[in-house]
């Protein structure tokens, strides 16, 4: 089945989707930082999936064993760094939506458009 | 001196990334600022000896830790790059020698020092990307510059900074995520990184929809980072609500600078590599351009808030430039270049007299700045050489940029003809914003309470004026600007 046969992009596709979605629809704030972390935890999926061979293992070279199938290290390496960066958004994001409910005694986005409004 | 030099790509980066840290722990009053705003000028005088390498021609690579490019990560200097370096550098170091009581004002003393060192983050970010020659380490930097920048604008002292700073994060983490689906998708498909290693490789793999498809998530996910309408929703209470330097310093330079990743990916990467890449990025952005430059342009002249009719004009400014890069032609590339100089002097000009107009008053209205330039006539003063540089009076920087971009889209035969007119009656519209405010401030009568009126500090003044002379000299000798664009567009268009 070569629909299902690269079934991660599916997967990836539809996380992605479904971030976004929750995103845009959602208008609790808290949700939206849910959605965003589903929407760049898809990503990471995208990233961490290519690198990897059937059969495939650790790239380390070792005397007596001779030449093996290994996977790319270098994707995972590079989705540890956007792990962290997503992290740090999240947290800051959260942060942000602690001072909101401060401020505003709401995390509802409606909410506090009408109480800028007035 | 030729030892140093060739570590200057590095540390452009470094220093002010690790005095951040630093930064962050002078608690004595006044301490943070001095630091900071040394390694800000620091940071100039290191862009300004690169720029120096660059207008003869030169280009400065560095490889991090001595691993050769490909397998190791570059960094790469040239002339678009010293260009971009030396609006971000610069506009930070005018930002923070002027700034030092504008921001008493609005931050507390204790969080200042965090303050710096955010202010620090966001500058090694912005250079980081500028040097950088990777293309997943544009995107770590990108977040290093926008997460402090978020902080920043955090700071203002109207509650309405958090929505709006809420919506700047999640749209702009999109748009970043967006760019690192592209970088995915074009390693995939490539195995590789590096800018010049990707130019060289994605031609065998350029039909592929998986190339077309990170194509349009790196041309989206940037221009949502630049605020190239109608991705711009972010940018206008984004830029009201910050603390005033902090406007000056991000309008000056923040959004251009992913719209400078957007164009040495389209144009350095994918142009001479994907089958009418050219058309499609010029017939995508150019109706945007327009719709951008006219749309914004008529809800500043409808808007009353000073800062937000400024953030508006921003959005115009940033459609200027995308018409010009989306002429795809060296003439069209080289008046963008120039504008995204002219444009920072002009706006830093325009938000630094704003923050001097704060002090006095603590909202600034059409209405509120009634009368104020019998009160203060060199805070005002600056704010009208900066408007008239904005609108573009010859003699102006803001009138080269425009002459360019006109004399680059005359050349277009029939849709050169809509393009002038655009840009002519956008350039009205921009008379009227600005005149708009210097009739109120100039022609107004003073309100009652006016005893709090007086002219901004004396640094600050210094540095609106600073900003404003600049944009007279570089409106009557615009060689240096010039030359570096010039050079950028070729760059960009191959043909070095």
């Amino acid at each position: 089945m070569e629909l299902f046969g690269l079934y991660h992009y599916w997967v990836f596709a539809m996380l992605l989707m479904i971030g976004f979605y929750a995103l845009i629809t959602k208008l609790n704030l808290i949700k939206k930082l849910l959605g965003l972390s589903i929407f760049q935890a898809a990503v990471f999926l995208l990233y961490i999936t290519m690198g990897k061979i059937e059969g495939g293992t650790a790239p380390i070279f070792l005397e007596g064993i001779g030449e093996q199938l290994y996977s790319n290290p270098l994707p995972q390496v590079l989705i540890l760094t956007a792990i962290v960066v997503g992290i740090s958004t999240t947290a800051l994001g959260l942060g942000i939506v602690v001072r909101i409910k401060e401020e505003y005694d709401t995390v509802e986005e409606h909410q506090i458009q009408e109480i800028d409004l007035l | 001196m030729n030892e140093i030099e060739q570590h200057l790509p590095a540390l452009q980066v470094v220093v002010p990334m690790l005095s951040a840290a630093v930064v962050m722990l002078l608690k004595p009053r006044g301490l943070a600022w001095a630091a900071s705003t040394a390694v800000s000028l620091f940071a100039f005088a290191i862009a300004i000896s690169m720029t120096l390498v660059t207008l003869d021609g030169g280009t400065l690579q560095y490889f991090m830790g001595g691993w050769q490019a490909p397998y190791g990560i570059e960094l790469r200097v040239d002339a678009l790059s010293t260009l971009m370096l030396l609006v971000v550098t610069g506009a930070s170091s005018v930002a923070l020698v002027a700034g030092s009581h504008s921001i008493d004002s609005q931050i507390e003393v204790e969080r200042q020092p965090l303050f710096y060192a955010a202010w620090l983050l966001v500058l090694a970010g912005l250079c980081g990307i500028l040097v950088s020659a990777d293309a997943f380490n544009i995107f770590v930097f990108m977040e290093v510059s926008s997460l402090a920048s978020y902080v920043l604008i955090a700071g203002g002292p109207d509650r309405r900074a958090l929505p709006s700073v809420f919506k700047y994060l999640v749209m702009g983490t999109v748009g970043a995520t967006f760019y690192l689906i592209g970088i995915g998708l074009i390693y995939l498909m490539t195995g590789t990184l590096n800018l010049a290693d990707l130019e060289s490789r994605i031609h065998e793999v350029s039909d592929l929809r998986p190339v077309l498809i990170a194509a349009g998530f790196i041309t989206i996910g940037l221009a949502l980072k630049g605020a190239v309408f109608p991705l711009h929703m972010w940018l206008p209470n984004a830029y009201t609500f910050a603390p005033n330097i902090v406007t000056v310093f991000l309008a000056a330079c923040a959004t251009k600078v992913a719209i400078y990743v957007l164009l040495r990916f389209d144009f350095f990467v994918l142009q001479s590599n994907l089958a009418g890449h050219d058309l499609q990025f010029g017939y995508f952005l150019m109706p945007l351009a327009i719709l951008g430059i006219l749309i914004a342009s008529v809800t500043a002249m409808f808007e009353s808030n000073l800062k937000r009719l400024l953030a508006w004009s921003s959005v115009a400014q940033i459609g200027y430039i995308i018409l010009g890069a989306s002429l795809v032609t060296e003439a069209g590339l080289t008046a963008s270049f120039v504008h995204i100089f002219n444009h920072a002097l002009a706006k830093g000009a325009l938000f630094l007299t704003l923050a001097g107009i704060g002090f006095s008053l603590s909202r600034m209205t059409i209405d509120s700045v009634a009368g104020i330039a019998s009160r203060m006539p060199w805070t005002m003063g600056a704010f009208l050489v900066g408007g008239a540089s904005l609108v573009g009076i010859p003699g102006t920087a803001g009138f080269i940029s425009k002459w360019y971009l006109i004399s680059a889209v005359a050349s277009e035969g029939g849709i050169g003809i809509l393009l002038i007119a655009t840009i002519l009656i956008s350039s009205l519209m921009a008379a009227v914003y600005i005149w708009r405010v210097i009739e109120s401030a100039y022609f107004g009568t003073l309100s009652n309470d006016s005893s709090q009126l007086r002219e901004a500090p004396l640094p600050l003044l210094l540095g609106a004026w600073t900003a404003a002379l600049a944009n007279i000299y570089f409106g009557l000798s615009p060689d240096v600007p010039l030359d570096l664009a010039q050079a950028a567009a070729n760059i960009l268009l191959g043909n070095l």
